[in-house]
């Protein structure tokens, strides 16, 4: 079956990505550590006001998890260059999609671990009472992760065969991710609160076109991104 | 002269073999640039079934170029390949499952071990993971299975890689500088694989800076100056009179 041979290779790629993330020295360690740093530094910034700081909250969380998912998204293809691997790997038979689906399940169960850190230390820094519609708020999360990660996870990989590729791939996802990010924290943000305005629902649905306007879009682009 | 030569393939590309075409691989007028700069400008050659032809040339000829675009890595600027019939452009994940390329470089995961590396390709390529242990044992590297690569030699690594090229079965060998790192023993491992392929009605192309250790396994040569082949050679004709002045 066609279908069983992608799911195998897709499986394998996450597999192997993450079983590298985990054994490299700077892996998964190194890029939750950058997402609380840069959640304590803003916490700072803020002051001691605790109004400020729960109103401040839910983007920082979000510009946290931004700011160490890039570091994650480039290091994904990073592995692959640093050894030589990416040409075996596109030599492999089957679609090239499925090296970008199996990157793209590595990238979500990496980021989506960092923001379960990330959550945790803005609840406790930033004093936050978690509300009754928690599983709303993490739906939400959810919704935000996969926009993140599906171009993340794109530009990562366009970027990844220039040799700026760190600078390369923050300017060219952060324009892309203003969508997510407003629709992201807005929605939350009035979760959080008492969402007088109904606000959340309009701004999940545009998170949910958005992440399938891009999910789409990306798995048809790789192939030829991907090709030199 | 040497340009009909060079244009000129040992059998005629459209006979057939097996219900193979004849020709493992027909290139005509490959021609491929980086930026402005024209690497290969019109590159013509076949390499036949049970044939192994060696691509010679200095430094930046346009080696590794010609087996990227034959290994579909990189797409041509100009002109047409075939790979077994195939087309490498139109036809491009058919031939990736018929091809063996070993690059320069290994391209292995440092941070999984050598038995880890090879159940990824199992997974990859649809084989059993059964399949593995064999053909790390076969490389000479089943004692170290369990190793992570990072602590491999750079020979170690040609082995692993070399164990990788074995599990896809290719029928086209496409090997850049294939003997780098590899000490005697190795070499002879590399040439075994290459005439297991041979073997069974399948070709290779090689690229080389030392002909030395692929002397016993080489039909033919094609020297590739400034983009374009500028000279064959028979080496099996080299070798067959060796071996009558011999006798």
């Amino acid at each position: 079956m066609a279908w069983e041979d992608d799911w195998r290779r897709v499986r394998a790629i996450a597999k192997k990505d993450l079983t590298t993330e985990l054994r490299a020295k700077a892996g998964f360690n190194g890029v939750a550590s950058l997402a609380v740093t840069i959640l304590i530094l803003l916490g700072l910034a803020l002051g001691p006001d605790a109004d400020a700081l729960r109103n401040a909250a839910v983007g920082a969380v979000w510009l946290a998890t931004l700011f160490s998912g890039v570091l994650a998204f480039n290091r994904s293809f990073q592995v692959e260059l640093e050894s030589g691997a990416l040409e075996p790997l596109l030599l492999y038979p089957g679609p090239r999609w499925t090296i970008f689906a199996g990157k793209l399940l590595a990238n979500f169960t990496f980021v989506s671990l960092m923001v379960a850190i990330v959550m945790a230390a803005g609840i406790v820094l930033f004093g936050i009472t978690i509300p009754a519609r928690w599983p709303m708020i993490l739906a939400v999360v959810a919704l935000g992760v996969v926009g993140l990660v599906v171009l993340g996870t794109f530009y990562a990989s366009m970027a990844s065969r220039s040799r700026a590729r760190e600078v390369l791939l923050p300017l060219l996802l952060f324009p892309m991710l203003v969508p997510v990010l407003l629709a992201a924290t807005t929605a939350s943000k009035a979760l959080l609160g008492a969402d007088l305005m109904h606000e959340a629902g309009a701004w999940t649905r545009l998170l949910i076109g958005y992440d399938l306007v891009f999910l789409i879009a990306t798995f048809i682009a790789f192939e030829h991104v991907i090709e030199a | 002269m040497a340009r009909l030569l060079a244009r000129a393939p040992l059998r005629a590309p459209h006979s057939m073999y097996n219900g193979q075409p004849d020709q493992a691989i027909d290139a005509r007028g490959i021609g491929r640039r980086f930026g402005i700069r024209w690497v290969l400008r019109g590159v013509t050659f076949g390499v036949g079934r049970g044939e192994v032809a060696a691509l010679l040339g200095p430094n930046g000829s346009g080696k590794s170029t010609v087996l990227r675009i034959l290994g579909t890595l990189l797409r041509p600027n100009a002109g047409t390949a075939t790979v077994n019939g195939r087309d490498i452009v139109a036809q491009a994940a058919s031939v990736r499952g018929q091809v063996g390329y070993l690059a320069h470089t290994p391209g292995l995961y440092d941070d999984l071990t050598a038995r880890e590396n090879l159940l990824f390709a199992a997974d990859m390529l649809g084989l059993p993971h059964a399949s593995v242990d064999g053909n790390l044992a076969r490389v000479g590297l089943g004692e170290v299975a369990g190793s992570r690569v990072r602590g491999f030699s750079a020979g170690m690594q040609r082995r692993l890689a070399l164990a990788r090229l074995i599990m896809r079965s290719p029928s086209v060998l496409l090997l850049d500088e294939p003997y780098a790192n590899l000490d005697e023993n190795g070499v002879e491992l590399m040439n075994s694989v290459i005439r297991d392929v041979i073997a069974s009605g399948g070709a290779a192309l090689l690229a080389l800076h030392e002909l030395a250790p692929a002397r016993a396994i080489l039909d033919r040569t094609l020297t590739l100056i400034e983009g374009r082949i500028a000279t064959t050679n028979s080496e099996r004709a080299v070798r067959e009179r060796a071996s009558l002045a011999t006798v």
